[in-house]
């Protein structure tokens, strides 16, 4: 889908000048992840309220990463453009200590060059019994999100909440810090993630966090899912696709492209986790990935849809994943789920703020976060993390079918000024997946561009 | 050397389109390709060295020397994959299978592709005989003047291709003019063979609708379900049909109890034991034995069709089992009269004795257990590619039921027939 706006206002030099000339939006084209890229785009300025705990663990990670550090303050000059800021307000316990923030990350972020970095690490206000202690954690928040509405050149501002106990270890922040600092959160922005303690295990090469695990995707002949599979092949998984058989012909060539396995499945076939099982029994012995991407529309106002097209999205947008999970949960079958594995859904924004014509969609996507933020608990002794990401406005074959002014709307309506690829999607589940997020669990991450829907 | 246990893996397949259709622009290569490519990434193979790759068209371009290997090129599978062509008309895809699963036993290689692919709609034309003399002449000429002068002998009557065709070279007979003879031979009623066809039809649709193809083919071109299958097909509506095949009275076979002309590919993958554990894949059946027969055709003895019951025969013997200790007979459905033909034959005492020199008839068999998920009249005949698309249907249906033994049978132009047992895996 190529988004010829953005192409006019930044590559013709006629329309670049029309377009600053009216002030219209110029949508910068976002740095994007590839193989061997380095962590920043330049040196991240990293500095902390009080004695900022967290700050050098992050220092430490961004080094080992091969990035530069830099030290912030309201006071220093930085020659040369930033790559990121990350500041440490997980000491912030009263209102008075924000200002440190708002006098040390507003001056640089004067100096973040384009697709640059804010990441603002906090404590999870919930864990806090003062209520200015929480309140102040809570403004974070709103700060990002403000920020991030501000931000220029396809920058992004993003926040993390680290519980208290999960502040001493880096191990468990390594993979959430490096993935909002990277070129693999383009189109992520105004989002809060909470890390939790949790036993990560050694990262070997966190350029392939994957390598060695085996990873079902559904819904991988075309779209997001293909791309969640080019993701998971680059970081890499062994991968079984799962596609409706009508659609083996493209999911044969993405899966022989990736080297992996294609299995022409509906997934709302009562069998569905078994033969999905019987499958990763080729490739190993436990399954440690299941994304759950397969998805239909049946648009309609509320008041015309029938009892097929509601009962088709739900079936096949959730229900499907409730019998394909119990299945794989089954600790006695070959080639279910292992402890300490991964269960990742993909919502929407619509599931967060409805939409016009998609009630039943909706009703799908809802309930994909609320079956994450349930199952997340019930699962936690057993260490598999359960999250979803819900994409906002994604350039696919999809969306090319919205009308175009729609189309455009929907486009625009974000902090990024574009739509996003499926890529970024992909990138953010890949990140869900990573045995170093394992301080992650029953989060929806939006992957919208920091869309005004449903936000 | 010692002989070790061969197994069907599994198997792929492109739907089969009635010829002039959906494929008019495929090649044999590109569908033999695409029905490999299928195998391959259901197996998760891409990259991979196999032992070999066999396969085969029976309509071929001059191009397509080398059809196999090039489709091994042109695919995921290792470029270090050897491969050959096999070309026994019908038998082809059956033949492959045989051949792989031999070395396969011997040791020689550890992982086989048997397949074929055919296609009458990007058939070979050739240029008729008169021409193709007047081009050469044109070819060798010396000198400008020379080919002017030969081309200038080139006339309208010429330039019709000579079309392809089916007919036997020996007898100038059509495959369905040869069967027609047989089959009033034979007795053989235009009821039993709509019966059968209908049957045909409907155990396909049937098979379709449980899914059973999801694992055994791959879409192609837009296309899921074999075009030529008519789910609601009945002896009812077949009865309609004017015979197409045979002359006066007597005349029973129609277009709907022959096969039609058909585009297609199948591919099997085959292994050793070994192999297949390193692969993690459960087999799906073993590889037992198969013979192949010929006769004599030419001087009326014997129906051009009528090979397989003297393999069977043969088969049988060797294996020390009778007609009756199978659970599944896959009959090819060149016609519905050829299977019908053939069945009869088993059950007469006069051929048995005469023919296969057998002091007992081999018997009848129980129909229920013949063509349980349908066969050529329903899904098409791209000749070379029945063999694949039997033996791993027939693989599959032994993996499902968990025990008991397969018949595979399937005729072939030039008076020959080829046949194979496959065994559920213990
Ligand atoms: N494109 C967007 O902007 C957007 C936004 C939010 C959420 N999403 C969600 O992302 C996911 C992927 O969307 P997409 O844009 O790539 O759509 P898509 O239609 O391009 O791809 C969806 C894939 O799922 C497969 N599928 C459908 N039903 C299936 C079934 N029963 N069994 C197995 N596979 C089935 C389809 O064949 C198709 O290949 C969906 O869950 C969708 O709701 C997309």
């Amino acid at each position: 889908m190529t988004d010829t706006y953005s192409n006019l206002v930044n590559t013709n030099p006629v329309g670049k000048k029309i377009a600053t000339q009216l002030g219209l939006p110029r949508p910068t084209r976002l740095r994007r992840y590839e193989e061997g890229q380095d962590l920043l785009s330049g040196p991240a300025a990293v500095a902390g309220i009080g004695d900022a705990p967290v700050a050098g663990w992050a220092t430490g990670i961004i080094k080992a990463s091969g990035g530069d550090v830099v030290p912030a303050s309201p006071e220093a000059s930085y020659d040369k453009k930033l790559g990121a800021i990350v500041f440490d307000a997980t000491a912030a316990r009263t209102l008075d200590q924000l200002d440190e923030l708002r006098a040390t990350v507003g001056p640089a972020i004067k100096k973040l060059g384009s697709s640059a970095r804010l990441v603002v690490i906090g404590t999870t206000p919930a864990e806090l019994q003062d209520a200015e202690a929480a309140a102040t954690q809570q403004a974070l928040e709103g700060i990002t999100r403000s920020i991030g509405k501000e931000m220029l050149r396809g920058s992004t501002a993003n926040l993390l909440w680290v519980d208290q106990d999960a502040q001493g270890d880096s191990s468990v922040l390594a993979a959430p810090l490096r993935f909002l600092l990277s070129a693999r959160s383009a189109y992520v922005s105004g989002q809060p993630v909470r890390v939790r303690a949790a036993d990560v295990p050694d990262a070997t090469d966190w350029r392939h966090p994957l390598a060695g695990r085996v990873a079902v995707i559904t819904g991988a002949a075309r779209g997001i899912g293909a791309e969640i599979a080019k993701v998971f092949a680059r970081a890499g998984a062994t991968l079984v696709l799962v596609d409706i058989p009508a659609a083996g012909d493209s999911l044969s060539k993405v899966a022989n492209d990736l080297g992996a396995t294609a299995l022409q499945l509906d997934v709302t076939a009562e069998d569905a986790g078994a033969r999905i099982a019987e499958a990763v029994a080729r490739k190993g012995d436990k399954l440690h990935v299941m994304v759950h991407n397969a998805g239909i529309t049946r648009d309609k106002l509320f008041v015309n849809t029938d009892e097929n097209r509601w009962g088709s999205v739900l079936d096949v947008n959730l229900r499907s994943q409730f019998r394909i999970n119990k299945t794989l949960l089954d600790p006695s079958v070959k080639g279910g789920l292992a402890d300490g594995g991964r269960i990742i859904g993909v919502a929407s924004i619509s599931g967060i703020g409805g939409n016009r014509g998609q009630s039943n969609y909706a009703a799908s996507k809802a309930g994909v976060i609320g079956m994450v933020r349930q199952l997340s608990q019930n699962l936690a002794d057993r260490e598999i993390t359960v999250n979803a990401v819900a994409p906002g406005f994604i350039e696919t074959e999809m969306t090319a079918k919205i009308p175009f002014a729609t189309r455009e709307v929907g486009r625009r309506l974000n902090s990024l000024l574009q739509g996003g690829s499926p890529v970024d999607v992909g990138e953010a589940i890949a990140f869900f997946a990573e045995p170093g997020s394992a301080g992650v669990t029953g989060q929806v991450l939006r992957v919208c561009g920091q869309s005004q829907l449903g936000a | 050397m010692s002989v070790r246990d061969v197994y069907v893996l599994g198997g792929n397949r492109i739907p089969f389109v009635r010829s002039g259709g959906k494929y008019l622009k495929a090649s044999n290569q590109d569908m033999l390709t695409a029905a490999i490519d299928g195998l391959v990434s259901r197996y998760g193979l891409a990259g991979e060295r196999l032992g070999e790759v066999a396969a085969g068209a029976v309509l071929k371009h001059s191009r397509d020397f080398n059809l196999t290997r090039e489709s091994v090129l042109g695919s995921h599978l290792s470029p270090t994959t050897p491969a050959y062509d096999v070309q026994q008309a019908c038998g082809t895809g059956l033949e492959a299978t045989i051949l792989t699963a031999n070395k396969i036993a011997l040791g020689q290689i550890d992982s086989a592709i048997a397949g074929g692919s055919d296609t009458t709609s990007d058939a070979p034309l050739a240029v008729n005989d008169s021409l193709r003399r007047t081009l050469m002449k044109v070819n060798y000429a010396k000198t400008p003047q020379q080919r002017i002068s030969a081309l200038a002998k080139i006339r309208p009557g010429q330039l019709a291709p000579d079309q392809p065709s089916n007919g036997e070279p020996r007898t100038g007979l059509s495959m369905g003019e040869h069967q027609a003879i047989t089959t009033k031979e034979w007795g053989i009623t235009r009821e039993a063979q709509d019966e059968l066809t209908a049957r045909s039809h409907q155990n396909l649709a049937a098979a379709y609708d449980r899914g059973f193809f999801d694992d055994l083919l791959t879409p192609y071109l837009g296309v899921s379900r074999d075009n030529n299958l008519r789910p609601d097909s009945t002896p009812e509506k077949l009865a309609k049909l004017k015979p197409v095949f045979g002359k006066g009275e007597g005349a029973t076979m129609t277009a709907g109890n022959s096969t039609p002309l058909t585009d297609g590919a199948s591919a099997v993958l085959l292994g050793s034991r070994d192999w297949a554990d390193e692969h993690r894949i459960t087999p799906l059946a073993r590889f037992v034995d198969g013979e192949t027969a010929g006769v004599d055709y030419v001087t009326g003895n014997e129906g051009l069709l009528m090979a397989p019951p003297y393999a069977i025969a043969r088969l049988l013997q060797r294996n020390n089992l009778s007609l009756q200790d199978f659970d599944f007979y896959e009959i090819h459905e060149a016609f519905a009269s050829t299977v019908l033909c053939h069945l009869a034959a088993l059950e007469s005492p006069e051929f048995c004795k005469e023919k296969l020199g057998l002091d007992a008839p081999l018997g009848s068999i129980d129909r229920d257990k013949l063509n349980v998920n349908g066969s050529s009249l329903a899904a098409g005949h791209p000749f070379a590619a029945t063999g694949g698309r039997i033996v791993a249907s027939t693989a599959k249906m032994l993996h499902e039921k968990g025990s008991g033994r397969a018949l595979i049978s399937i005729c072939a132009a030039g008076g020959l027939g080829v046949v194979a047992i496959l065994e559920a895996c213990e």
